[in-house]
C-alpha cells in the first residue's frame, strides 16, 4: 500500500479506537431511576430482646460454678436474643415485610437491616412497625404523611434509645 | 502441546483478514493486534505516569476530595486536566486491549499446555484492572463515584461473609467517614504494584517477552490519546450526595457495565455470572480439544554438547543447563522442562548436531523431536524430493499453523509442514540444494511478526541471514532460497509467489546454461 493511503488509514483506525474509547467512557447514560420514582433506604441495627427471662440460680448451680463466676451475680439470662420483625406500609398496602434473625452463633447480637425500597414519588402514607420480643405485638410503631419528591433518598432508621423510627426525609426538610 | 493442523475457525479466518487489513495500513512491525499485551504494558505505564501527578495535588476526605479533583481539572486544565484525562483514556484503552488480547489469544489457540501458566495468571489480572479502575472512579466523589461505591457495596454485601450491611456506612453524608477515602487512596496504589507484579509473572514463562510496544505505535497512541484528551477532557459528574440518588448517570461502561446488571439481574445471578466467568476461563486450558497433542522435546545426551544454542532460541524457557550428568568432558547438559514445552521444535533446528549431512543412516541430534526426528525429516525430504518429475523443482518447508502446503504439492513441489518453521535447521536447505538437486527452497510460516509460536520466524529469518546461529553459510545460493510469511487467510498469495519463485528458477537455470 502507498505511503499516504497508508497514513490516512492508520487515521482512521486511531479516530475509531479514540472514538469508541471517548463515547463509551461517558455514553449511553444509564437512567438508574426512573424520573417519577424515588428511594426509600431502610437501614439500622437493633438488638432484640431476650427470649427468655432471667432467673436465679439455685444453691447447686452456683455451687457447681468456679468462685470467680460466682462474683458476677446470681442470676443468670439466655443469651439468644429474639428476631426482629419490622414491616413497612405505604397508603395502606404492605411495601415490605422481613424477620431479622440476631446475629452470632448464639444469635446474641444486632438484628440488621440494608434495603433499598424503590417508589413512586409523592404525597404518601408511610407506616413502619417493628416488633423486637417474642410476642405477637409491634411494641414500636410510626406513622406519617410524608413528601417524597423524585430521585430524593428518605432514610428510615430504628434508634430504641430514642424511641424508634426515625424518618429522615430531606424533602421535608426543605419543604 | 497441540497443533492446529490447518483448522480455521470462523473467529480465527475473520481475525487473519482483519489483521492482513491492519497488515496493510500499519505494515507487520507497527500492527496493533500483533502486540496487544505489550500496549497493555504501555497503557498501565500511561496511567501510572498521568496518576502520579494528579495525585500529588488530590486530597483524601469527604470534602476535599471532589474539590481537589476539581482544581486539577478546571485550575490546572492545561496539565493537571490533560493528566486526568490521559489517566481515565489510558485505563479505557487498557480494558480494550486487555479483551482483544484474550480473545485473540482464545481464537488462535494460544492458551493450552504449556501456555496455560500466561492465560491462568492473566484471570487475576482481569479482576485486579477492574478493581484498580473502579476504585479510581471512587476517588473523584461524584455523582458517579457516589453510584458505583454504592452499587459495589450493596453487590458484595450479598455475600454471607459481614457481620453487617457495609453499606450502613454509606446510607447519609453524615455517617460517612473520612477514613473512607484514605482507604480507597491507599488501595489506588496498592492495587497497581499487585498489577505490575502480577505482569510479570504473566510473562515469567517466557523467553523475550514484549513489553513495549515499537516507538511508531506508541507514539501513534498517546497522541490520539491527547487528541482525546483535548477533545473529550475527562470531567466529574457534580458533586455527591447522600441523600439523592443519582439517576441520569454518564457511566464508564469499560468499567462499570457490571453495575446496570445489579439493577436489572439482582447481586446474586451477576455473582454467579462473574465468578462462573472467572472459572470458565480459568479451566479454559485444561477443556477437551480435538487438536491433537504432539509429544515434548527429548535431549540425547550422547549428542549433546552443551552449547546453549536451544536454550537462546526456545521462546518458552522450557530448555535449561544442568551441570553434565554423563561424566563427558562437557561442563553442562540441556534438560527440557516437560511442563514449558510446547512441542514447537525450534530447540531441534537449533541444535547444531542436526545437519542431515551427517553420514548415518538413522542419525540422532542433541535435541530432538519424538514426532518428527531430525533423520526422519531428511528422510522426508528426500523421498519427496525424488518424486518429483519437471523442472523447477521446489521443496516448500512451512509450518503446520500457517497456510496449509499440503496444497501446494505438485509434479514440481514437495513440501515438508513442520511443527513451527524455525524446526528447520538451515543446513537442511543446503543439503536440499547441493546433495538433492533441488532447484529451489521456498520457505514459509506464520505471518511476519505473528509467530504461533512467538520467535520462529524471526529466528529463522537471522538464521538465514547468518546472523544467528546456526546459520545458513555463504556458500549457499541466496537467489535459489525464498521466504514469504503467510497464514491460511494468504493461501492465494502464497500460490502466486511460489509461481513466481519457480519461473525466477527457470530463468536463472536459462542464463546457467548458456554460460
Amino acid at each position: 500500500m502507498i505511503k499516504p493511503l497508508q497514513y490516512i488509514g492508520q487515521g482512521l483506525f486511531y479516530s475509531l479506537f479514540i472514538g469508541v474509547i471517548g463515547y463509551f467512557s461517558t455514553f449511553p447514560k444509564y437512567i438508574h431511576l426512573p424520573p417519577d420514582e424515588t428511594l426509600i433506604k431502610l437501614s439500622f441495627r437493633h438488638a432484640g430482646q431476650h427470649v427468655g427471662e432471667c432467673r436465679e440460680l439455685s444453691p447447686e448451680e452456683l455451687a457447681q460454678l468456679p468462685s470467680y463466676q460466682r462474683k458476677g451475680g446470681t442470676t443468670v439470662c439466655p443469651r439468644e436474643r429474639s428476631d426482629v420483625v419490622v414491616e413497612l406500609e405505604m397508603d395502606g398496602k404492605q411495601l415490605y415485610h422481613e424477620v431479622l434473625r440476631p446475629t452470632g452463633l448464639a444469635h446474641s447480637s444486632n438484628s440488621n437491616i440494608y434495603r433499598r425500597i424503590t417508589v413512586k414519588a409523592g404525597v404518601h402514607t408511610l407506616k413502619a412497625r417493628l416488633k423486637d420480643h417474642p410476642g405477637d405485638d409491634f411494641n414500636y410503631v410510626r406513622e406519617e404523611t410524608i413528601t417524597l419528591a423524585p430521585g430524593r433518598i428518605m432514610v428510615i432508621d430504628f434508634k430504641a434509645a430514642t424511641g424508634g423510627f426515625i424518618f429522615k426525609n430531606k424533602n421535608a426538610a426543605q419543604e | 502441546m497441540t497443533t492446529h493442523n490447518h483448522t480455521d475457525s470462523f473467529a480465527r479466518k475473520l481475525l487473519l483478514r482483519f489483521e492482513g487489513i491492519l497488515n496493510k495500513i500499519f505494515g507487520n512491525d507497527l500492527n496493533p493486534f500483533y502486540c496487544l499485551g505489550a500496549l497493555g504494558f504501555y497503557f498501565f505505564w500511561v496511567v501510572a505516569v498521568s496518576g502520579a501527578y494528579i495525585y500529588a495535588f488530590y486530597k483524601t476526605g469527604i470534602h476535599l476530595s471532589y474539590p481537589s479533583v476539581e482544581y486539577i481539572t478546571n485550575e490546572q486544565w492545561y496539565l493537571g486536566g490533560i493528566m486526568r484525562s490521559l489517566h481515565r483514556y489510558a485505563s479505557d484503552a487498557l480494558i480494550v486491549v486487555m479483551v482483544l488480547h484474550l480473545l485473540r489469544e482464545f481464537i488462535l489457540g494460544r492458551y493450552r499446555g504449556a501456555r496455560w501458566f500466561a492465560w491462568f495468571t492473566g484471570v487475576p489480572l482481569i479482576w485486579l484492572i477492574f478493581a484498580s479502575g473502579t476504585n479510581g472512579y471512587w476517588m473523584v466523589w461524584d455523582t458517579l463515584a457516589q453510584y458505583s461505591v454504592v452499587a459495589a457495596i450493596e453487590w458484595f454485601d450479598w455475600l454471607p461473609i459481614f457481620g453487617e450491611p457495609m453499606a450502613q456506612s454509606f446510607i447519609s453524608q453524615e455517617v460517612l467517614n473520612d477514613r473512607f477515602f484514605t482507604l480507597i487512596s491507599f488501595a489506588h496504589v496498592t492495587i497497581p504494584l499487585v498489577i505490575l507484579f502480577l505482569l510479570w509473572v504473566h510473562i515469567m514463562r517466557i523467553s523475550y517477552p514484549v513489553v513495549n510496544p515499537k516507538r511508531g505505535l506508541a507514539l501513534g497512541m498517546l497522541l490520539a490519546m491527547l487528541a482525546l484528551a483535548l477533545i473529550k477532557p475527562a470531567l466529574s459528574q457534580g458533586p455527591s450526595d447522600m441523600g439523592i440518588e443519582p439517576r441520569n448517570i454518564g457511566i464508564d461502561w469499560f468499567y462499570l457495565f457490571v453495575y446496570p446488571l445489579l439493577d436489572s439481574w439482582s447481586a446474586g445471578p451477576v455473582w454467579a455470572l462473574v465468578v462462573g466467568f472467572s472459572v470458565l476461563l480459568s479451566v479454559l486450558p485444561w477443556l477437551p480439544t480435538r487438536f491433537k497433542k504432539i509429544p515434548v522435546a527429548e535431549v540425547n545426551l550422547e549428542d549433546c554438547s552443551g552449547c546453549r544454542r536451544c536454550v537462546a532460541d526456545c521462546p518458552y524457557e522450557a530448555v535449561v543447563m544442568r551441570p553434565r550428568s554423563d561424566g563427558m568432558h562437557f561442563p553442562e547438559e540441556a534438560v527440557v522442562v516437560p511442563d514449558r514445552c510446547v512441542s514447537c521444535g525450534i530447540c531441534a533446528g537449533a541444535c547444531p548436531s542436526s545437519t542431515p549431512f551427517r553420514s548415518e543412516a538413522g542419525y540422532v541430534s542433541g535435541i530432538e523431536m519424538p514426532s518428527l526426528p531430525m533423520a526422519g525429516l531428511r528422510t522426508a525430504m528426500k523421498n519427496d524430493l525424488a518424486k518429483l518429475e519437471c523442472d523447477a523443482r521446489v521443496i516448500v518447508f512451512g509450518c503446520d499453523n500457517a497456510a496449509d502446503i499440503g496444497k501446494l504439492r505438485s509434479k514440481g513441489v514437495a513440501v515438508l509442514s513442520l511443527p513451527c518453521t524455525a524446526m528447520l535447521p538451515p543446513s537442511f536447505i543446503e543439503y536440499a540444494l547441493h546433495e538433492h538437486q533441488a532447484d529451489g527452497v521456498f520457505i514459509t510460516g506464520c505471518r511476519e511478526n505473528d509467530c504461533y509460536h512467538r520467535m520462529g520466524g524471526l529466528w529463522t529469518e537471522q538464521r538465514l541471514a547468518a546472523t544467528r546461529e546456526p546459520r545458513l553459510r555463504s556458500r549457499a545460493e541466496h537467489e535459489r532460497i525464498k521466504q514469504f510469511w503467510a497464514s491460511s487467510a494468504d493461501f492465494e498469495k502464497l500460490a502466486s509467489e511460489l509461481d513466481a519463485f519457480r519461473s525466477s528458477l527457470r530463468k536463472l537455470d536459462e542464463s546457467d546454461s548458456r554460460h
